[in-house]
């Protein structure tokens, strides 16, 4: 194992300095670092400065004492891809885990004909799929990341809107590994586990498990990074990002929900449901977000300006963005440009001829189930938060209110979600 | 009366698909993966379900979590866990357990929790942060033991085990709609 990994390291710092020359990032070494497996003794030295792991810089992060966030520069990039290297990352310990896939084993077991362990030769044998899906974080845009005084007010849409990515996610249908195990009548619910030092787990409903959920092994051509998940993860399409348990490692059939690390991240307090909280919400509704221009940003000029963003619903495909340059009073249809694809970000574009005046730009996403992006104001309404609170930035995840940029004279953006 | 109702008919919609999609299509099987023996999912399976059944034997009181407390987990957790580096664990206090609506800040207390078994499963699987899953049974039982009582859920001289953890009347029992969780949600849109 030890000398494995030296000799991994080496061929690392030899492919990054040739890539140093054309590209500059490394990221040569980190495609040759795809499929390789570090040893456990790889740990600490992996942990500090690894491109590999941390990714492209313009990945801005937040650290704490139990958490590690990498936020996607939405502000930055073009069509409805995230680069694997910028896609955001929600770590709920202090460190990566480092899992040798030769010895990596998914357990299915519980109330099922026969109790099953897979390799991943084993899961690499099985019919595989490859989907455009978005993953996004049950606490992206979350109405506290928006609040006057906080630090990411006057900063990109990185840091308010930046835990939600889009990737070409490669796997097998979890249908076909429940298939293989048998799952017996009475069954109701699917609890996953990871391998990662907290074991994170999270509880879906048996119906979505056999409809549209990947284990995979694959993101965007290559194999997961081990910020994503590496060997295996769930990828659980259109709903909270806290389904998808990376390091996939366990999965037990049941016929009761169960939830040791998410019941305190899901459940959110619902003032019209006198105060008591809602267990989880599943899906994401429609959702859209101008990134481009964006607050923090300056508009170079008067004249032409592209308004450009990004659209998704967990509830199936875009249909239709609206642009509203007026505050809202008035709304124009967006142009959709392709693929546009169910539970996946959708790029829309809007030509805008800019004034020179104050002025405050929004888009609002329609799905193809007919569901509507609401104000902030409506989607307080819908949640019973009134009175003073409703003018304030009420902490709730499960956000999908539609997000205002106030374009000053000087071109200069700022967010005016409570402004 | 109201809350059994909500309760009892989206489990029996629930309960319908679930057969049909065991029984009703009849899937080509691959004949892929290990068989896995009973002793082998013993040694990994670590999930405990709100009844209980399947909790390690093992015991602790209120007195023994106090001090495993104190050296494990007060580092971040604050004295009695009162709060430190990451939020506070109690809520109530000695005797009195807190019963009201609870504030986004207040979920990581104890008392938010609807079943004594998620507690016991999470610091078992996740704490202390710095070495997840390096606390005895034992000191799972006494470090739950001791935070139920600093929240007022359990008495000074209660002792927890297999059989009276799941026991435990937590005063949020009833502080999530609907009673436990069923899908689909409800006739709203479902990313309500």
């Amino acid at each position: 194992m030890e000398s494995n990994d030296s000799g991994r390291r080496r061929f690392l710092k030899q492919a990054a300095a040739l890539a140093g020359v054309a590209a500059g990032a490394g990221a040569t070494a980190e495609w040759a670092a795809r499929g390789q497996s570090a040893g456990p003794s790889a740990k600490s030295e992996l942990q500090q400065n690894d491109a590999h792991i941390h990714g492209d810089q313009r990945r801005g992060v937040r650290r704490n004492i139990n958490h590690i966030t990498y936020f996607t520069p939405l502000q930055d990039y073009e069509g409805i891809i995230t680069p694997a290297s910028l896609h955001f990352v929600q770590l709920h310990t202090s460190y990566f885990p480092v899992i040798d896939a030769q010895q990596h084993r998914l357990t299915i077991h519980g109330m099922v004909d026969r109790a099953l362990s897979f390799s991943m030769d084993d899961l690499k044998r099985l019919p595989a799929v490859s989907r455009i899906h978005f993953v996004e974080c049950q606490a992206n845009g979350a109405p506290m990341g928006h609040e006057n005084g906080n630090e990411n007010m006057g900063l990109p849409v990185q840091y308010v809107w930046g835990m939600t990515s889009c990737s070409e996610w490669s796997g097998v249908p979890l249908s076909v590994l429940l298939n293989e195990a048998g799952v017996q009548a009475g069954a109701s619910w699917v609890i996953s586990e990871g391998a990662e030092a907290g074991r994170w787990s999270h509880t879906i409903p048996l119906a979505k498990a056999m409809d549209d959920v990947i284990v995979a092994y694959g993101q965007n051509g290559e194999p997961l990074r081990p910020e994503q998940g590496y060997p295996l993860r769930l990828l659980v399409p259109g709903w909270e990002g806290l389904n998808n348990v990376k390091y996939l490692r366990h999965i037990k059939v049941v016929d009761h929900h169960l939830d040791p690390t998410g019941v305190n991240h899901a459940a959110i307090m619902r003032a019209d449901l006198g105060g008591k909280y809602r267990w989880y919400h599943f899906q994401w509704g429609p959702k859209s977000v101008i990134t481009r221009p964006s607050g923090g940003l300056k508009i170079a000029g008067r004249g032409y300006v592209q308004i450009t963003g990004l659209a998704w619903s967990g509830g199936g495909a875009v249909s239709k963005v609206d642009v509203s340059t007026d505050g809202g009073r008035s709304w124009k249809e967006a142009k959709l440009q392709a693929p546009v694809l169910p539970k996946a970000h959708t790029r829309f574009t809007f030509d805008w001829a800019w004034d020179g005046q104050e002025a405050v730009i929004q888009s609002r996403c329609t799905d193809d189930q007919g569901e509507v992006q609401p104000s902030v104001a409506d989607l307080y309404k819908d949640w019973g938060i009134a009175g003073e609170e409703g003018k304030k930035a009420v902490r709730t995840t499960h956000f999908n209110a539609m997000q205002p940029w106030k374009v000053a004279t000087d071109g200069s953006v700022s967010n005016a979600m409570f402004s | 009366m109201r809350c059994s109702l909500r309760l009892l008919v989206p489990v029996i919609i629930l309960a319908a698909p679930a057969v049909a999609l065991a029984q009703s299509q009849p899937q080509p099987r691959f004949n892929v993966g290990t068989p896995l023996s009973q002793q082998e999912i013993k040694s990994f399976d670590s999930m405990i379900g709100p009844e209980g059944t399947e909790l390690p034997p093992g015991h602790g009181s209120p007195k023994e979590g106090a001090a495993i407390f104190a050296k494990r987990c007060q580092v971040c957790h604050g004295q009695n866990g009162e709060g430190g580096a990451v939020r506070r664990l109690v809520l109530g206090s000695p005797g009195n357990p807190y019963r009201g609506t609870f504030k986004e800040s207040e979920k990581t207390a104890l008392s938010f929790y609807p079943y004594a078994t998620i507690v016991w499963d999470y610091i078992n699987r996740a704490m202390p942060a710095s070495n997840p899953g390096s606390l005895t049974s034992d000191e799972v039982y006494a470090v739950v033991a001791f935070l139920f009582y600093r929240n007022g859920i359990i008495k000074e001289n209660d002792v927890l085990d297999e059989k009276t953890l799941p026991k435990v009347d937590m005063p949020n029992r009833h502080g999530f709609v609907p009673d436990i969780p069923v899908y689909p949600p409800e006739p709203k849109p479902s990313w309500w």
